[in-house]
């Protein structure tokens, strides 16, 4: 389990976009570096990140080495009523962390 | 000649100085003043730009827009990830004690409001100045009857983030009045006394080339109010103590050992330079 912050306004206008967005606690290691014995250090990063809204699908994204550590994703999206999203992201170790939000349309 | 030049006292007797100068025309005597006129609007211009780099202000002034929108949006602050295991830890029961810092000190935003502000603080008991870390550490050990945290270690460096940020946006107040002034002197000694192989002082660059480059860089006025901070540098969380021991390493000096009692008293007169601006905890800098 690594450590999230996701930020997500609790209620939303009915058919408005809102930013979803978030902050995932990861060294997101290249795998390019190596450590003070001259020994490569294997590769570790969340390889992919796909949202769902209330089962469908909102975003899939595949990530690659390039990215900084703790990474921050952020993106837009568009409820049509009330509903959970949920957020699944996989690391290099084939870990599956999940984490959902509850967003209230008005 | 005497009008023109301030230095010398009206009646001064300056017969004897004119064979040293050049005579002057009246022509020559006009444009000298034209002269006098530009290089004193020059001096005016240069010393404003100088006066905001001199003024006293926080390394967030310094940042790029981009670090300084990342500060900006809490969302986006990746400082916050160690603040929410800080704010974990402060109710998580540790130790032989079984207690945790709630059970104490109530809730954290409200009872540690200002605190950080404060610290480096001298303590009466110990006879010497303690950092926020140290007072964390302390309480560990003393009221929780647990084991001390790692220096640097994230559950340390979270519980000293969550403490700063209920601080944050107050403007920092340390004391060196009383017993603490003559570790805040030997702080400000640390401060001015050049070091390593490249023989320079802290104050050589922060003081004296502060808002001027290095490398790439801004050279900061090395202002301590937003520790423990993100540098992007790091890719993590820092606290002052690594900073501190990163620029040593820089000037190729043997950086203080971690917790050393220069450190603390350098930490202490590092807070006091910095009274008075804003904290920042948990700040994020280049």
């Amino acid at each position: 389990m690594v450590r999230v912050l996701i930020n997500v306004p609790k209620r939303v206008k009915k058919g408005e976009a809102f930013d979803v967005k978030l902050l995932i606690s990861h060294p997101m290691e290249s795998g390019q570096r190596r450590d003070a014995m001259g020994e490569a250090i294997p590769r570790d990063i969340i390889n992919s990140f796909v949202c769902t809204y209330n089962g469908e699908e909102v975003l899939r994204a595949d990530l690659f080495p390039a990215i900084a550590a703790n990474p921050f994703l952020s993106f837009a999206a568009v409820a049509e009523e009330s509903g959970t999203l949920v957020m699944r992201f996989t690391d290099d170790h084939g870990t599956v962390q999940t984490e959902t939000v509850n967003v209230t349309v008005e | 000649m005497a009008g023109l030049d301030p230095a010398i006292p009206p009646g001064t007797d300056t017969a004897g100085m004119a064979g040293s100068r050049p005579a002057m025309t009246d022509g020559g005597r006009a444009g000298g003043a034209f002269l006098t006129r530009l290089v004193l609007a020059a001096t005016l211009t240069l010393l404003a730009s100088i006066g905001w780099a001199a003024e006293k202000h926080s390394g967030y002034d310094d940042a790029g827009p981009e670090t300084r929108a990342m500060q900006d949006d809490d969302a986006s602050n990746p400082g916050f990830l160690w603040v929410q295991q800080g704010e974990a830890l402060w109710s998580e029961r540790i130790g032989a004690a079984g207690r945790s810092c709630a059970d104490c000190h109530g809730a954290g935003h409200v009872a540690m409001r200002g605190v950080a502000t404060r610290y480096p603080q001298y303590d009466a008991r110990l006879g010497r100045p303690v950092t926020l870390t140290q007072r964390i550490e302390q309480c560990r050990i003393e009221r929780q009857a647990a084991p001390p945290l790692p220096p640097e270690s994230d559950a340390l460096l979270g519980l000293a983030a969550y403490v700063g940020l209920q601080s944050r946006g107050m403007p920092v107040q340390v004391e060196i009045d009383g017993p603490g002034q003559s570790f805040f002197d030997s702080g400000k000694a640390l401060y001015t006394a050049r070091q390593g192989q490249l023989n320079l002082s802290c104050s050589q660059c922060h003081d004296g080339l502060a808002g001027q480059r290095l490398g790439g860089s801004v050279i900061p006025q090395g202002h301590p109010n937003g520790y423990p901070e993100y540098r992007l540098e790091w890719q993590g969380m820092g606290s002052l103590d690594r900073r501190i021991r990163n620029c040593m390493a820089g000037v190729r000096a043997e950086p203080f050992a971690a917790d050393s009692e220069e450190l603390t008293n350098l930490e202490l007169y590092l807070g006091w330079r910095s009274n008075d601006l804003k904290v920042e905890t948990p700040a994020v800098r280049p």
